[in-house]
Order: structure tokens, then C-alpha cells, then sequence
């Protein structure tokens, strides 16, 4: 019974040419998924929260909080 | 106390000890060809394994009279071999055919049963620390000191945009 030839060279070639693509594009979508799922939202939140912030009302909320060390809670 | 817990620690190393003599002999009377001699590890070796199939030498190197025959008749044409010398000079060269090598054994029990012995022990070592060893609880650990901690961080407004201050309704007094 005479055996096919087997495969001698080109094998790393035929490998990289399958997964090489495959692997750049699923690191691709990766990163795309990261910045819709991730980054913007998180944009979003901050745009939000500092759209509406009142710097000195949140200052003076932690001041009566008394969690400062130089300007102590106003005494009434 | 000190003295009853040595006793059990005592009591379970015997035990510990005992059995891994008993699976040693067990696995020795299986191997019939192993020999107490020492291995001259600079000559080429013998082995049986799954996943190298072709020992540096054959199994047989010291042949019989009857092999050293049927090593000359392996030089002629193979048709005129028996069944039984093919299998012969295959047992000449290897020791264990694949399918015996395969075969299942049940030393996964010894190694399972060592392992939950051994985190057992482990366990009671562990256990007669935290009572004997430890120093001291620290005081922030407490619920009252905990309890303040919190307040003040929520003071402090940790993380208000997307973290721990923002998941708190500073208007209402509580979480949202």
C-alpha cells in the first residue's frame, strides 16, 4: 500500500495565513467594543455630572460635613 | 488543650505516613522488571511514554540465544515471520504496548484523597492560629468605627462621578 506524500514545508505559512487575520480582527472588534461599551459611556457620565455640579454648594456641604482641616464647620 | 491537639496532629501524621508506604508497595509489586540496581544516566535510556514514541534504545539489550536466532531471521524477508515472532521482536524492542500504557489506574484516588487530607491538616493548623497566634483585632474593624468610616467618605464625596459617592442620594439621606 503506497502512503500520499506528507506535508513537508510551508506549515508556520498556512498557519499564519489562517490565523493571523482572524486574530487582528477579533483584537480589532475588542478594542471597538471597549470604547462603546467603556470609554464612551464613561465620558457621558462625566459630561453629565459636571454639567449640573456647583462647586462651591459641594464645598460647603463637605465643610458642615467637617471633614477639612483648614476652614472649620461655620459656627452659628 | 496544647497537648490534645498534639495528640490528633500525631494520630493523622501516622495515618499520613502509613499510606503512601501502602500505595508505594502496591505500585512496586506491579512492576516486575524494576531492578535496585543504580541507572547509568549517561548511556541511552529506556522509556514508556504516551507522548515520545521512540525509546533511545530497545527494551531488550542483552538478548537470548532464541532472540539473537530471531534477530537473524528479522534480517531476511518479514513475510516468513510467525504471528507470535512479530510479537516477539515487538516485545524485544518495547516493553508496554500504547494500549497498556493507556490503561486507567486508580492513583487519581490516592492523589485526591492526599490532597484533602493534607488541606484538612492545613485547616487545623490554620484554625489553632487564629486562636493561638494572631494579635489583637484592630480597632477599625469594629461596626461602629466601620459605620463612621463610611459617613466620612460619603463626606468626602469618594468617586461622585461613576464610583461610590455617586451611587448615594445625598438629598434624601440614602443609597439610590
Amino acid at each position: 500500500m503506497s502512503l500520499q506524500k506528507p506535508l513537508m514545508r510551508g506549515m508556520l505559512g498556512k498557519r499564519l495565513r489562517f490565523h493571523l487575520p482572524i486574530a487582528f480582527s477579533l483584537s480589532l472588534l475588542a478594542a471597538i467594543a471597549f470604547k462603546y461599551a467603556v470609554t464612551e459611556p464613561r465620558k457621558q457620565a462625566y459630561a453629565d455630572f459636571y454639567k449640573q455640579y456647583d462647586a462651591t454648594k459641594e464645598f460647603n456641604a463637605m465643610r458642615e460635613a467637617g471633614i477639612f482641616e483648614s476652614v472649620r464647620p461655620s459656627e452659628e | 488543650m496544647l497537648r490534645l491537639t498534639a495528640e490528633r496532629m500525631g494520630s493523622l501524621l501516622a495515618r499520613r505516613a502509613a499510606m503512601p508506604l501502602a500505595t508505594s508497595s502496591a505500585r512496586m509489586a506491579s512492576h516486575g522488571h524494576e531492578v535496585a540496581t543504580t541507572v547509568d544516566m549517561s548511556k541511552p535510556l529506556y522509556y514508556d511514554r504516551k507522548d515520545t514514541p521512540l525509546p533511545d534504545r530497545a527494551y531488550k539489550d542483552v538478548l537470548d540465544t532464541a532472540d539473537k536466532g530471531l534477530k537473524q531471521k528479522e534480517k531476511g524477508p518479514w513475510g516468513q515471520l510467525s504471528k507470535e515472532e512479530k510479537i516477539a521482536l515487538y516485545r524485544i524492542m518495547f516493553c508496554q504496548t500504547y494500549a497498556e500504557m493507556k490503561q486507567p489506574s486508580d492513583e487519581w484516588k490516592t492523589v485526591m484523597g492526599g490532597i484533602f487530607i493534607l488541606l484538612g491538616l492545613t485547616g487545623l493548623i490554620v484554625w489553632w492560629q487564629s486562636i493561638y497566634v494572631y494579635p489583637e483585632r484592630p480597632r477599625t474593624f469594629d461596626e461602629e468605627w466601620k459605620a463612621k468610616q463610611l459617613k466620612r467618605m460619603l463626606d468626602m464625596r469618594i468617586n461622585p462621578v461613576e464610583g461610590f459617592s455617586a451611587k448615594w442620594d445625598y438629598e434624601k439621606g440614602q443609597w439610590k
